[in-house]
């Protein structure tokens, strides 16, 4: 093992003499350069992982003491445009990686295509959830601001849901704990969300970049570390999807 | 007193090497926008001795207050708010970023033969973002400042009080990802910059000290950083994830809040720990004994932090099995801190130990974080716990393992490498007269609050029965001499850069990279690669070294 990388060190130095343009100073080759950021931006999704640890906890926890509430507030979102945001975005972590292949084989009206295809696709994941935010407005489910327990305490008062679920009346201490549940569909969708907006004004700076060919000469550490943040942020709504809207379609 | 291992150049014809890190450049721009991690852990040096300070006298007002039984220096209310900013500038703002951020940043791209951390802009940006929510916490004082302690208690700070929660979570929630980012650079350094020869078991245990506090940074610090998102929007839309009116419960932020400043006390105490495995083997002139056993508790400490956080809970109404689980896996983390206290002195024995300054800090190291660790295997132990919880003995506890270890630590450390971070030696007579000073000051400050804490004088409180005071008496006439012996070091140090004895290389023929360049180092820190031949804390390779060449240098 201490050979190995001994060797492979020394093999790096002598890559030192070509020295491309974007090899920083205090790395020996371009390819140690590419590893750190490669493995510096695993680490960094690992803490987004923690971050969104905290929310699932709580969902958790809340889901399990508040079961009824949990389902009667799942059974108000709309699975139609949930799936539908579903797949805009598994087929945005599509062009994103054709994206990063495209970088890789240095393609750059492909690159410019499949990033701008991203970008796009995002924007309409937004567009749709903005809908769907919309309605939890007009329905008053959005916890802290008027409030209102309707369509809990009384589920005929909501003709579409109705039709769908069937719900019965919860009980008025259980119907409370609704707004628990909207609380953390908002934070947990608000929080990909914001990640979203993130990625998407990366996206734009990105593509003014690669317009200008600037990932198409072999240094794709950059696009390929963003590639690695969009399909984190696709796995996070992946599983926001079947933990908010599939997982009480049935009860 | 012919103790001591210093060997100093001709201080005649000897001279500061006219290119180092802090002249390649000059003005203060090449400070602030630089990407070297030298310079940039010369910023953090600063501004972090600058909140030490500002911390240290709100200290100071605690103690004042307190050595009258009744409340007579400030109102009820500004005493809580004083503990409170004591506790988040001192935790956030100087015990958390404290080695890592300085002697870390310094030394571990030196130690593993690098030329920089593997993410240069990145350092400049954790101090940034650090400086950011230093200024605001400073900010939050100012207007008048958070009354909730540091904890952030739930449902106090989201429905209760009226003070600054938004503006400090927000300096917290800013200082944390500072924290994340430090770590991350150093996982990311530690694994892909290392030198040719340089394999995880001849690296340094400050290095895997360091590593395994990085780990906690990493995985730990974006829990608190949801929670205090969390408690932000409780406050500002009344989300009710904490509100048991809701339906939420008080206890998910306890346990998310701890999640994270449970194991923050492991990236507070573990790259001091680092820091002693230096001093000690330098100091003794021995390889560290158990080297291996030294580097792996660090990494078990780090594990085992993870899962010992309801301790802080005991008497919150978690379930008893949940108590009687965590007490035991908290006395598992006794294994590994006792571990490393056995190896540190079987390293000692049968050393040539000499007595410069770091050394006594070492030692006064050794002591009270002993005390400070055993005394938690007290609160481990859930029938005790109920007892002395929110005594003066939490008090005395923490302070112990903090201000007894961890800052013990962090002034050995500075001390250590002030030769090789300025080229000057410190003044050594004054200085251990500095480190005697703060062993006897912190003694005399916080060992009555055992006793305290014991006959059940509870903490966060302005007032106390008569009965206590003498006690108080001595924890205050304490604080007054630990407060000289933080004063010292601070003049000394600013003296010696202009008036100190030039140092050398390797004033302390110790056997790190570090070492083997010129003091203070090269911008690129060393002239060509260093490759690592031989084990960690190999004094034969040293001597061998300085027969063959005349000097000590690697490779």
């Amino acid at each position: 093992m201490p050979d190995n990388s001994v060797n492979s060190a020394i093999s790096a130095n002598s890559a030192h003499e070509e020295h491309p343009s974007y090899l920083r100073h205090h790395f020996n080759s371009a390819e140690q350069q590419a590893d750190a950021a490669g493995f510096a931006m695993w680490l960094f999704l690992l803490t987004e992982v923690m971050f969104f640890g905290g929310l699932f906890t709580a969902y958790l926890v809340y889901r399990n003491w508040y079961y009824p509430a949990f389902v009667s507030g799942s059974h108000q979102l709309n699975v139609v445009w949930g799936a539908t945001n579903t797949v805009v975005l598994i087929f945005s972590s599509f062009t994103m990686a054709m994206g990063v292949w495209c970088a890789q084989t240095r393609r750059r009206r492909g690159l410019v295509l499949s990033l701008a295809l991203t970008f796009f696709l995002g924007l309409v994941f937004l567009g749709i959830k903005t809908i769907e935010y919309r309605e939890k407005i007009e329905k008053h489910h959005v916890p802290g601001f008027h409030y209102s327990l309707q369509s809990f305490l009384d589920p005929q008062s909501d003709p579409e849901v109705y039709a769908e679920y069937h719900d019965k009346p919860l009980a008025p201490d259980m119907a409370r704990h609704t707004e628990l549940y909207f609380s953390l569909y908002f934070l947990m969708t608000g929080m990909h969300a914001l990640h979203m907006i993130i990625g998407i004004a990366i996206l734009g700076f990105m593509i003014l970049r690669a317009r200008a060919g600037a990932y198409t000469a072999g240094h794709v550490t950059f696009v390929e570390n963003f590639g690695l943040y969009w399909h984190f942020v696709d796995i996070i709504w992946i599983y926001l999807f079947a933990l908010l809207y599939l997982i009480s379609r049935h009860q | 007193m012919s103790d001591t291992i210093v060997s100093l150049p001709d201080q005649a014809t000897a001279r500061i090497p006219k290119d180092n890190y802090i002249t390649r450049e000059n003005g203060l721009l090449s400070w602030l926008l630089t990407s070297d991690h030298k310079r940039i852990a010369i910023l953090y040096l600063i501004s972090l001795s600058f909140f030490f300070f500002i911390g240290g006298a709100l200290a100071g007002l605690i103690r004042l207050e307190l050595l009258t039984p009744q409340t007579d220096l400030m109102a009820t209310d500004t005493y809580n708010k004083v503990f409170t900013m004591h506790g988040v500038i001192m935790i956030f703002f100087f015990l958390v970023p404290s080695v890592p951020a300085t002697l870390g940043n310094f030394f571990i791209p030196m130690m593993i033969g690098a030329k920089d951390l593997a993410l240069p802009k990145i350092n400049l940006l954790s101090w940034y973002l650090y400086m950011a929510g230093g200024l605001l916490a400073l900010y939050t004082m100012a207007i008048g400042g958070v009354d909730t302690g540091w904890t952030f208690t739930t449902p106090l700070s989201t429905h209760y009080v009226n003070t600054n929660v938004l503006t400090t979570g927000l300096a917290a929630f800013i200082a944390g990802f500072s924290s994340i980012f430090t770590g991350l650079n150093f996982i990311v350094t530690i694994h892909k910059m290392r030198a040719p020869g340089m394999t995880w078991f001849r690296l340094p245990l400050f290095v895997w000290a360091h590593y395994a506090a990085s780990i906690l940074m990493v995985l730990a610090t974006p829990v608190v950083a949801i929670a205090i998102v969390l408690i932000a929007l409780e406050r500002t839309m009344g989300i009710g994830v904490f509100d048991p009116t809701k339906g939420g419960d008080p206890l998910l932020f306890q346990h998310l809040f701890w999640f994270y400043s449970h194991p923050a006390v492991y990236i507070m105490i573990l790259p001091g720990m680092g820091v002693i495995s230096e001093v000690i083997s330098t100091f003794s002139r021995k390889r560290v004994f158990g080297y291996t056993a030294v580097a792996f508790s660090s990494v078990a400490i780090a594990v085992f932090g993870f899962f010992v956080w309801a301790h802080h809970m005991f008497i919150m109404g978690i379930s008893n099995y949940a108590v009687l689980v965590f007490s035991l896996l908290t006395m598992l983390v006794a294994v590994p801190s006792a571990i490393k206290i056995f190896n540190w002195t079987f390293t000692l024995y049968k050393g040539s130990i000499t007595f410069e300054t770091p050394m006594i800090y070492a030692f006064g190291f050794l002591g009270l974080f002993t005390i400070g660790g055993m005394t938690g295997v007290f609160l481990g132990s859930s029938g005790t716990d109920i007892h002395l919880t929110e005594t003066y003995f939490i008090v005395a506890h923490f302070h112990f393992v903090m201000v007894g270890g961890m800052l013990m630590a962090f002034l050995a450390g500075v001390h250590f490498w002030w030769p090789k971070m300025t080229g000057r030696m410190y003044p050594e007579k004054l200085s251990q007269l500095a480190a005697v000073v703060t062993f006897i000051g912190f003694n005399l400050t916080f060992f009555p609050q055992f006793i305290l804490g014991m006959l059940g004088m509870p903490r966060r409180y302005a007032s106390y029965p008569p009965e206590f005071q003498i006690l108080n008496v001595f924890s205050t006439a304490g604080a007054t001499i630990l407060g000289v012996g933080y004063l010292l070091p601070v003049l000394y140090l600013i003296w010696s850069l202009r008036y100190g004895a030039i140092a050398g290389d390797n004033p302390w023929q110790a056997t790190g990279l570090e070492w083997q360049t010129q003091s203070p180092p090269l911008t690129e820190n060393f002239v060509e690669m260093p490759v690592m031949n031989h084990e960690a804390y190999d004094y034969e390779w040293l001597e061998k070294q300085k027969k063959e060449k005349g000097v000590a240098s690697a490779g």
